[in-house]
């Protein structure tokens, strides 16, 4: 078999899993992955930028932000049905992010992980600071009765698990083949060396923004679908601590992994609920775990697949 | 002129943490995202220390002041020998072992602790009024109006953020131990060759770097008061002076806590303040865009 | 306004004997479900803050649900069915709330979810309550419920809610204290209702909120705000939240010296704070809004004594165990008494499991008056079934001696006003 095949049918195989998770599961775990697969599609957007191009941005929380205020707003002062308002979301993330990568990517390194925070916290104050509109800190809500499309009402468990699936897998697939198209491996050169690709003829600046809008793009529609599959839009979602979630799922899961970002989540989230019921001190299992894997596991859960068993996996 | 009273304050402690930060970065090449956590850990160790010995208030600080940054450098190293040796150091991994690390200290600290915000008591606080003259009825009046005031303590903050920094600068530029750590700075491979012992100097820069932190908890805590979560501010603004100033410069970071500890309070003046963050904020991250070395970082080639 | 009496003697003699009755009763009587035992608990999910910006509060309404709960157990159950509490960490944060909702619905498999603070993980959680049409008590004086924002699912019957009290409170300030008011609050979304609110209310008593001065989040340094007082001020009314509640109010004290203007503000700024800390001198005489008095009073309601030994708390509303830890007495009276009304709803509409849920919660709507008594110890109630929003008397106390001694109480109707939603018009 080739590699393109292994993959491809890698890809297939957990996307049906998914599927008969749905059917085998109680209805708590599959609620729970219906979460964990928005949320995954979170970190993959994240990944897009720093697992495959190598640029560590703190500030991804104002994308998923982007992309949740973009749908609630249009829903709830626009009056925009459910689609548009959708739409409107992803717009409004890649066109914050096409804005932000245009002015912070002039930086690298450490100074790029800062602007990108201090980026991302003027977007939370901005929130704050129109309060009137946006409720503040406190947020506000979707009313179902808004939460439906061509007649199919979003808040049942089984149509909230098939919108999840369905953009979980249309992200999934996409990027899959994306980081093995042309530009993918481009980026992928950037990582390793971005002056060889330089040298090499590649744009290295535009092919670095491109995949900041996409990454942008990505976590927006995560931030959207959340907002439309769990009703609520608040400025929580916008803090650091949320732009340093997808850092931890994906260095979790393994950087620069198609299937990484997914179990990244996935591990997290058990992980706290399961210690959750233990203790109270379930940040401290969370963070003890942490530690342990980077000293044990570095490149993540699947970075040590892909290092030991199969070194084909994209 | 109020404003900038209340900015030095601010900035002088903001200094001595974001020099923690500068030393272990410049150092080290490590970024600490566990630092506020540090500076977390001085202000709880200070009310530990200072209502264990009770009686008074100028002994329990005294000794607040000495031991604390002592117990948090010991700590620091602590964990610089046991994870950050094992990650030789790795940019990527150190940051994320330092969030573990975050989540580590600050859970402890909340179950030990508790959740409430407890005060440590001042070792002498008077309120130093200010008069204001203005031209009335009989002539040139003097009164005492409201707000113009800063305590005595708040003044020593100053000074004392002021004498820390100096012994320090004389420890990094006069001593032996100073020299070793410019030497480990410039070439680790190098300095390793000439016998110095790298894997120690970076424990003892750790252990500085967090001390420093801690240092400023305990000056800023009997303004302020210990409670779990307050490292996260100190360590979002002691990134941005540490950028600011560029990266591993020391004078650098100094002016640059200056000018973000004075302008904070200054642009509120002119906006309401919740604009006036987002345009301090906002202007900070421009300037990176433009300068990304810093404002006195040299370009990297 | 005159209609607020400094002292409350309107509970009945007979009330108080009940009162006093059921509480030797719990000391001493055996539980009287002997038989009942047996039967299989009724679980409410109880949303602790355990971690997180909300955990001092979380501590109490813990400690509080607790004792609430033993009270309940002792006097024999709920339909004979002792109570079980499920607590779960929501971390104050809207997410993981809405998460551990779920976990309440579709693991624990709970009757009821209850006990929720902050208004951010009220808001992120109930539309999962709604759809997962789990009824949902929250204990957050938060105006999102009487707002109409949320749905059927969510009530709020144990503590009234921030528009009403802010509201109340304006006849006193005019009257007492000055009609030129300047307002500092935290640029969120609990302050902006205090501007808003209470700019109104001001202005209906013909003062005027003279500046507005909105603290941007997680301050921790004030006095560079303080400037911005109009030296016109008659009066300061603050109200902060969060870890660093006490360096705003000492940095006030600093800032005003002997020269200040009345002050008057809400004891959130100093809840689980001991209002006789270093730096807090300048406090001594002036006002604070209370949902209830957190010093024991000169006259004080048996129901108040009694509550006050159940929970574990002095007559300084510190922990009996240790006089430096200060409660959130102003707040957490809303657990026990949500509770107390959660029974009487299930009592009332014979509550099996959880195809009564909605039978639960029309019992609850039908409820109107709640007479000061132990179930209601803050003092006598009027539930708006259909704003699902409960109305309470507020106090406002003087800081005299270091002892926060009510001065005046703001009758329920003073923080009456018109509804805004009504819940019982959508289906269940």
């Amino acid at each position: 078999m080739t590699v393109a095949r292994k993959s491809g049918l890698l890809h297939l195989s957990v996307l049906v899993a998914l599927i008969g998770l749905f059917f085998m599961l109680p209805p708590y775990h599959s609620g729970n992955l219906a979460r964990i697969m928005v949320l995954a599609i979170y970190a993959m957007g994240f990944n897009i930028l720093f697992g495959y191009t190598g640029l560590l941005s703190l500030g991804h929380a104002m994308f998923f932000a982007a992309g949740m205020y973009g749908f609630g707003l249009a829903i709830n002062l626009g009056g925009f049905p459910l689609l548009p308002a959708f739409l409107i979301g992803m717009l409004s993330a890649a066109g914050l992010a096409a804005i932000t990568g245009f002015l912070a990517l002039r930086t690298t390194g450490v100074a790029f992980m800062i602007v990108t925070l201090m980026f991302a916290q003027t977007a939370y104050l901005v929130i704050l600071y129109f309060g009137a509109y946006t409720r503040g800190d406190e947020g506000f809500v979707i009313q179902t009765a808004k939460r439906s499309v061509m007649g199919i009402d979003l808040t049942t468990d089984s149509a909230r698990y098939a919108t999840a699936l369905i953009l979980f897998g249309l992200c999934f697939v996409a990027l899959a083949r994306l980081v093995q198209s042309p530009f993918g491996r481009t980026l992928v050169a950037i990582r390793e060396n971005e002056e060889r690709a330089r040298m090499l003829g590649y744009d290295t600046g535009a092919h670095k923004l491109k995949a900041m809008i996409l990454s942008g793009l990505i976590s927006g529609v995560a931030g959207a679908a959340y907002a439309m599959l769990f009703g609520y839009v608040g400025a929580t979602f916008a803090t650091v601590q949320y732009s340093i979630f997808p850092l931890l799922w994906v260095l979790l899961g393994g950087a620069g992994t198609t299937i990484g970002p997914l179990l990244g989540v996935f591990f997290m989230f058990y992980l706290i609920d399961f210690s959750s019921s233990l203790t109270t001190a379930y940040m401290l299992i969370a963070g003890i775990v942490l530690v342990v894997l980077t000293m044990f596991a570095p490149q993540g859960l699947m970075g040590e697949m892909r290092k030991r068993v199969f070194t084909w996996l994209p | 002129m109020l404003a900038t009273l209340e900015g030095a304050v601010i900035a002088s402690v903001l200094v001595l943490t974001a020099m923690g930060l500068s030393i272990v970065f410049g150092v080290m090449r490590v970024v600490n995202v566990a630092h506020g956590e540090f500076y977390m850990l001085g202000a709880v160790l200070a009310w530990y220390v200072s209502s264990v010995l009770g009686v008074n208030a100028v002994v329990g600080f005294v000794a607040a002041l000495v031991l604390a940054p002592l117990l948090v450098g010991l700590i620091a190293a602590a964990a610089d020998r046991l994870i950050l040796k094992h990650l030789k150091y790795d940019p990527d991994r150190t940051i994320v072992a330092t969030i573990g690390l975050l989540y580590i200290i600050q859970q402890t600290t909340l179950m030990t602790f508790g959740p409430d915000a407890r005060p440590v008591a001042p070792p002498f606080n008077q309120r130093l009024a200010l008069p204001w003259f203005e031209w009335g009825e009989n002539g040139l009046e003097m009164f005492w109006p409201w707000g113009l005031s800063i305590t005595s303590y708040k003044l020593f903050v100053i000074a004392a953020a002021a004498v820390v920094l100096l012994s320090l600068w004389v420890l990094i530029t006069r001593t032996k131990l100073g020299l070793i750590m410019r030497a480990t700075q410039q070439d680790s491979e190098t300095a390793l060759a000439f016998g110095i012992p790298v894997g120690r100097v970076y424990s003892v820069v750790f252990g500085l770097g967090a001390g420093l932190a801690a240092l400023g908890a305990v000056l800023v805590v009997p303004i302020q008061q210990a409670h779990y979560l307050m490292g996260a501010d100190p360590l979002l603004l002691s990134f941005i002076v540490v950028i600011i100033g560029g990266l591993g410069s020391l004078p650098g970071t100094v002016v640059a806590a200056l000018l973000i500890g004075m302008s904070d309070g200054i642009i509120s003046v002119f906006f309401s303040p919740t604009l006036a963050k987002i345009i301090a904020t906002f202007l900070v991250a421009m300037v990176l865009v433009w300068r990304p070395q810093g404002l006195f970082g040299r370009a990297v080639t | 306004m005159s209609n607020g009496t400094s002292k409350k003697t309107d509970f009945s003699r007979r009330s108080a004997l009940k009162g006093i009755a059921a509480t030797t009763l719990a000391a001493t009587a055996l539980p009287r479900f002997v038989q009942a035992q047996s039967a299989s608990p009724i679980k409410i999910g109880f949303q602790k803050h355990a971690t997180g910006i909300g955990a001092a509060y979380g501590r109490w309404y813990d400690a509080t649900t607790q004792a609430a709960v033993k009270r309940i157990n002792d006097d024999g159950g709920i339909n004979g069915r002792p109570v079980e509490i499920v607590i779960e960490d929501d971390g104050t944060d809207p997410k993981r709330g809405a998460e551990v909702l779920e976990k309440f619905a579709n693991q624990h498999k709970v009757d009821v979810a209850f006990g929720t603070l902050f208004s951010h993980v009220v808001i992120g959680s109930a539309p999962r309550a709604g759809e997962l049409k789990l009824p949902y008590f929250v204990v957050s004086e938060g105006h999102h419920v009487a707002s109409g924002m949320l749905n059927r699912y969510t009530l709020q019957p144990g503590i009234t809610d921030v528009k009403s009290q802010v509201q109340s409170m304006a006849p006193f300030v005019a009257a007492n204290l000055g009609k030129k008011v300047t307002m500092i609050y935290p640029d969120f979304a609990f302050g902006h209702d205090h501007r808003d609110f209470f700019s109104k209310a001001i202005e209906a008593q013909g003062g005027q909120v003279v500046a507005q001065i909105a603290i941007p989040p997680s301050e921790t340094s004030f006095t560079r705000y303080f400037p911005s007082i109009p030296r016109e001020t008659d009066v300061v009314y603050h109200v902060m939240v969060g870890p660093a509640v006490l360096t705003f109010v000492k940095e006030l004290g600093e800032f005003f010296g002997p020269s200040r203007p009345e002050i008057f503000g809400f004891i959130d700024s100093l809840e689980a704070v001991d209002i006789t800390s270093p730096g807090l001198e300048f406090l001594e005489g002036t006002y604070f809004w209370e949902g209830m008095p957190r010093h024991a009073q000169a006259e004080n309601s048996v129901f108040d004594t009694a509550y006050r030994a159940a929970v574990g708390v002095d007559e300084r509303g510190a922990s009996l165990s240790d006089s430096k830890d200060v409660s959130t007495y102003a707040h957490m009276f809303g657990c026990w008494e949500t509770l107390n009304v959660i029974k009487a709803g299930m009592e009332s509409a014979d509550y099996k499991g959880p195809d009564d849920r909605a039978k639960l919660i029309e019992a609850v709507e039908a409820m109107s008056e709640m007479p000061h008594s132990m179930d209601h110890p803050q003092g006598p109630k009027l539930f708006n079934g259909k704003t699902h929003q409960v109305f309470g008397q507020q106090y406002i106390s003087k800081v005299d001696g270091g002892t926060l001694k009510v001065e005046h109480t703001a009758s329920i109707e003073d923080g009456m006003y018109e509804d805004e939603v009504d819940y019982t018009a959508q289906s269940f």
